[in-house]
């Protein structure tokens, strides 16, 4: 710990370039770590970042306090190179109590910086946390790590001893002592915090005083105290020219549904039911009736995809969200869609289960569920995006799949993609291919089940429209007439046809991007939310000198039509997923190539390092 | 928004609303009478025919669809008061009917009936109450009989029955009618005064299985039974029935009904039939023979705000405080910042 002891004065301080750094805030649940984390991601972005975040916190919406059950945190990783993940190990841990401590310790490199609020490790937060003695007192612990013991409770109610709040609403601005203290050590701007305090706060001008002077007391901390050797500057990343903003998955596949309600000019019945980590889209999507989205909370799962499949039927785009368990639920309603060849686009953002499992912890597993979870041959198309920005462009690549073929299209997001957030480049809103409906009017040997050739859709027809009335359903019908049909011969014919409208998909599919050489000893095949961590992991063995390329799956049903092809240009196939070995099943059971899969379910992120080691494990080499 | 209003409907006949498929029912179902009806009263609504959707779930009720010349969407098991909130969301201008039955609608669907019927979303709900469950070929359902004997039941069921009307009225319907489908210018009646509901038309129907359940309801087809009980309610009009030798009244002694004689009571003393007095017609749902008459007739008809109505207002709102949305704007609305 030699270079604590540097400069005797706070004037100037040695600052330090970095190419990257991942901190970690964590506090209890009641700390406002996850304002905190926003806060320092806005700052990083301005100070032109690259970015990814990893929020975590607990399913319980008041836990108990100081346990360890009821610590939040908020990770995020931010550098001049592409940063495609929240990172690993941590470079910095601020615990603002010592349950805290307890669960993030280990996650701290060797020699990196812990700050700690000394005030919280008190007899009765100690007990809570299950340490029988101070851990601040143990020696160690100053070895291992550039340990920094700062009463940020005194330190802000000495800030703010004049102002006229009580004790508990000055207490809660001690996360702001925190977020003024590492923007220091990491050179952050404080403008965009100092911004939004005056926004937040513009009808409490003694909340926002004292937010504001938290915030700069524990910048000056930084400054000024003697303990803090160093600070740290991390130039702006190199990213492509535009504007950019702040973006997470969900807010992203809201946004993609309004575009696409906007493009297409139809209104979206969006039914849904309260779970999380979907409840964010309705919410979000509640905000923007201009668009002509009408949000309809339904009374449980079954309704919301069976109203979003009326609206479908009306004419509009039936939209519907949720999680694992209600995707469960609406299961007979996707089949419904189905057989009714009606558009319907389902978002699944995956968590952890089965069943209740653990609603705010991320997981992949739903995938066979997608492709396969319900009664009968039920195909669907199943995309998934690979990135929080993504969101945006699948959402609205769902809805144009599911109006164009007349078929419902499932969309697996998860929560890690859903409350992550990354810099996103926003898009030219016309750049995005056209969403033309075309509703049929004619009469002239009109049949509900008549097919386009290109697409095999059958005509969609809003009631109202004079000549056209019909009837369509649940029973197997005559392809064509749409006759209630028992004939054997009919429905192999339209068990195929429904099979062979998905398929089709596949011609909308762009030729798949490969992350490295054409050909070589591997292939990392990726989907949903590992992109970040695959390709860091992919691109530290390009590095290193290996043969090694990575491609990852947005369209999950049908897959695209160049995939077979390129399996077979790589000795060996990796294929890392949250779940104990989906992609790859199938992807062995379509192309009979011999992947192998890397799999962890633990309800968090893929970590880079332990797919970079898979790598070099399955290559047969050292890192 | 009536579909009426929007357009002048041609002079239809009952012959415009019979589809090309033929009709599957047994022989001597209840079904027939119903369908009959339907398509009778449909001309006299004045709407145009491809502004009418008919939508159900699964029973044989719910075979419905197919034999009506509209536009028409036979769904799953239970859920299609939800499908029709959807479409009513998507298409306010439609005039949207319900089929169901009483498994279909009380069992199964029994959530998304709670839930119509509360919102008062605008569409005419018709459930068929035969006390069974016909197309799986006789189990009893939640409108049976505590004790009835059925295949799943061969000692005799053990569940108390669900009383529609209680159960709808519960359910904050705002308008709730009896009819039977032995008596086809009553259903007319009531079908009408349901479909020009503005919210939640909804309507039990008292059919007949004559295959699994046969005279369920013959205390009300029996000539003489009903005569003995059918209590015909209308607006303003006293709570009496019976034959004219004997006529009986409903009365009100503190908080509980009664029959008495009429004869034996003033006037003044009568009960009156109110539409709009909804807690009444919680009373009157809940009668039933021998004790009791039968209500016959519209329980209850109030106004309230329509779901759909309300969504579209707050949309409209939306668009005329701040125009319609334009996601350009939207994109680069907020915190935004410029790489160069």
């Amino acid at each position: 710990m030699a270079q604590i002891a540097t400069p005797a004065t706070g004037a100037v301080k040695s600052r330090k370039a970095l190419d990257r750094a991942v901190i970690r805030f964590a506090g209890d649940s009641g700390d406002g770590m996850q304002l905190t984390g926003e806060q320092f991601t806005t700052e990083s972005a301005w100070a032109g970042n690259d970015l990814a975040t990893l929020p975590n916190f607990p399913a319980e919406i008041r836990a108990p306090a100081g346990t360890l059950f009821g610590v939040s945190s908020f990770q995020l990783q931010f550098g001049s190179q592409r940063v495609y993940t929240p990172g690993d190990r941590l470079d910095c841990l601020v615990a603002m109590n010592p349950a805290a401590l307890k669960v993030h310790l280990r996650d701290l490199k060797t020699g990196g910086l812990l700050i700690v609020n000394t005030q919280a490790f008190d007899k009765r937060n100690l007990d809570k946390a299950g340490y029988a003695a101070n851990p601040l007192d143990d020696p160690t612990l100053a070895e291992r790590y550039r340990l920094h013991k700062v009463d940020m409770t005194g330190l802000t109610l000495e800030a703010i001893k004049d102002l006229p709040l009580n004790t508990k609403e000055k207490d809660r601005t001690k996360n702001f002592f925190a977020l003024g203290l590492v923007s220091w050590i990491y050179t952050r701007p404080l403008e965009p915090t100092l911004d939004w305090i005056q926004k937040r706060f513009a009808k409490n001008k003694d909340i926002a005083e004292a937010n504001t002077r938290v915030l700069k007391a524990g910048h000056a901390y930084g400054e000024t105290a003697e303990i803090f050797s160093e600070h740290y500057a991390i130039e702006a990343a190199e990213m492509a020219p535009g504007l950019y903003r702040a973006m997470t998955g969900n807010r992203a596949l809201a946004w993609g549904l309004l575009a696409a309600a906007q493009r297409s000019k139809l209104p979206i019945v969006y039914g849904a039911y309260p779970i999380t980590p979907a409840s964010d889209i309705l919410h979000e999507l509640a905000l923007h009736k201009r668009f002509r989205v009408r949000t309809i909370q339904a009374e449980d799962e079954i309704a919301a995809v069976t109203a979003a499949i009326g609206a479908s039927f009306g004419g509009a785009i039936g939209v519907t969200a949720s999680s694992g368990p209600g995707i469960a639920l609406k299961g007979e309603g996707i089949g419904l869609a189905v057989t009714a060849e009606l558009p319907l686009v389902v978002l699944n953002i995956q968590r952890a289960g089965p069943s209740t499992g653990m609603p705010t912890k991320t997981e992949q597993a739903d995938l066979m569920q997608a492709l396969y979870g319900r009664n009968s041959e039920a195909p669907v198309v199943v995309l998934a995006p690979a990135t929080p920005g993504d969101c945006f462009y699948i959402a609205y690549e769902a809805v144009r799949l599911a109006a164009k073929y007349m078929l419902p299209v499932i969309v697996l997001s998860d929560g890690f993609l859903a409350n992550g957030s990354e810099p996103w480049l926003i898009p030219d809103a016309m750049t995005l291919p056209p969403i033309e409906i075309q509703f049929r009017t004619e009469r002239e040997g009109f049949f509900p089940y008549l097919r386009d050739p290109a697409t095999l859709a059958r005509p969609w027809v809003r009631p109202g429209t004079p000549g056209l009335e019909h009837r369509i359903g649940g029973i197997e019908k005559q392809d064509v007439t749409g006759n209630i049909s028992y004939d054997p011969e009919n429905h192999d014919h339209m068990v195929r046809m429904r099979a062979e409208k998905v398929r089709r998909v596949a011609q909308e599919i762009p030729p798949t991007s490969i992350n490295g050489p054409a050909t070589g000893d591997l292939l990392v095949v990726g989907w949903g939310g590992t992109y970040g961590a695959i390709t860091a992991a992919v691109e530290q063995a390009q590095t290193a000198g290996k043969s090694v390329a990575s491609i990852h799956l947005r369209h999950l049903n049908p897959l695209p039509p160049d995939l077979g092809h390129i399996l077979r240009e790589y000795r060996k196939v990796l294929v890392p997923e949250i779940n104990s070995g989906q992609l790859v099943r199938v992807l062995r059971a379509e192309y009979l190539v011999d992947a192998v899969g890397f799999n962890r379910v633990r309800g968090l992120p893929l970590a880079s390092d332990e797919i970079y080691e898979a790598i070099n494990q399955l290559l047969g080499s050292k890192p | 928004m009536s579909p009426s209003e929007a357009k002048e409907a041609p002079k239809y006949t009952k012959k415009d609303f019979e589809s090309d498929q033929d009709v599957r029912w047994c022989p001597g179902c209840g079904d027939y009478a119903i369908l009959s009806a339907v398509q009778k009263t449909m001309p006299d609504l004045g709407i145009p025919k491809e502004d009418i959707v008919f939508i159900s779930g699964i029973g044989c009720s719910s075979r419905f669809p197919y034999y009506m010349n509209t536009y028409g969407f036979h769904t799953i098991h239970g859920r299609a008061p939800a499908i029709a909130t959807g479409l009513r969301v998507a298409r306010p201008e439609l005039k949207i009917f319900v089929v169901t039955g009483d498994g279909d609608g009380l069992s199964i669907g029994g959530n998304h009936m709670l839930h119509v019927l509360r919102r008062n979303v605008n569409l005419t709900i018709l459930l068929f109450n035969n006390r069974i469950y016909g197309l799986t070929k006789g189990q009893y359902s939640p409108t049976s009989e505590l004790g009835k004997v059925t295949k799943s039941t061969p000692v005799g069921s053990v569940d108390r029955p669900v009383n529609p009307l209680s159960f709808a009225l519960g359910c904050g319907a705002t308008f709730v009618a009896r009819t039977v489908d032995r008596n086809i210018p009553h259903m007319d009646e009531m079908l009408k005064r349901a479909a020009a509901h503005k919210g939640t038309g909804f309507i039990e129907i008292l059919q007949n299985c004559n295959v699994y359940n046969d005279l369920a309801w013959n205390v009300i087809y029996d000539r003489e039974s009903k005569v003995q009980h059918e209590l015909r309610l209308e607006h303003g009009k006293p709570l009496l029935f019976g034959p004219p030798d004997d006529r009986r009244a409903l009365i009100m002694q503190g908080v509980t009904p009664k029959v008495v004689r009429a004869k034996d009571v003033p006037e003044s003393a009568l009960w009156v039939h109110d539409e709009t007095n909804v807690n009444a017609a919680k009373l009157i749902a809940d009668l039933f023979a021998p004790d009791f008459p039968i209500p016959v007739g519209v329980l209850a008809a109030v106004d309230a705000p329509v779901y759909e109505d309300l969504i579209l207002q707050q949309e409209q709102k939306a668009i005329s405080e701040r125009g319609p949305g334009d996601i350009a704007k939207l994109l680069t609305s907020g915190d935004t910042w410029k790489i160069s």
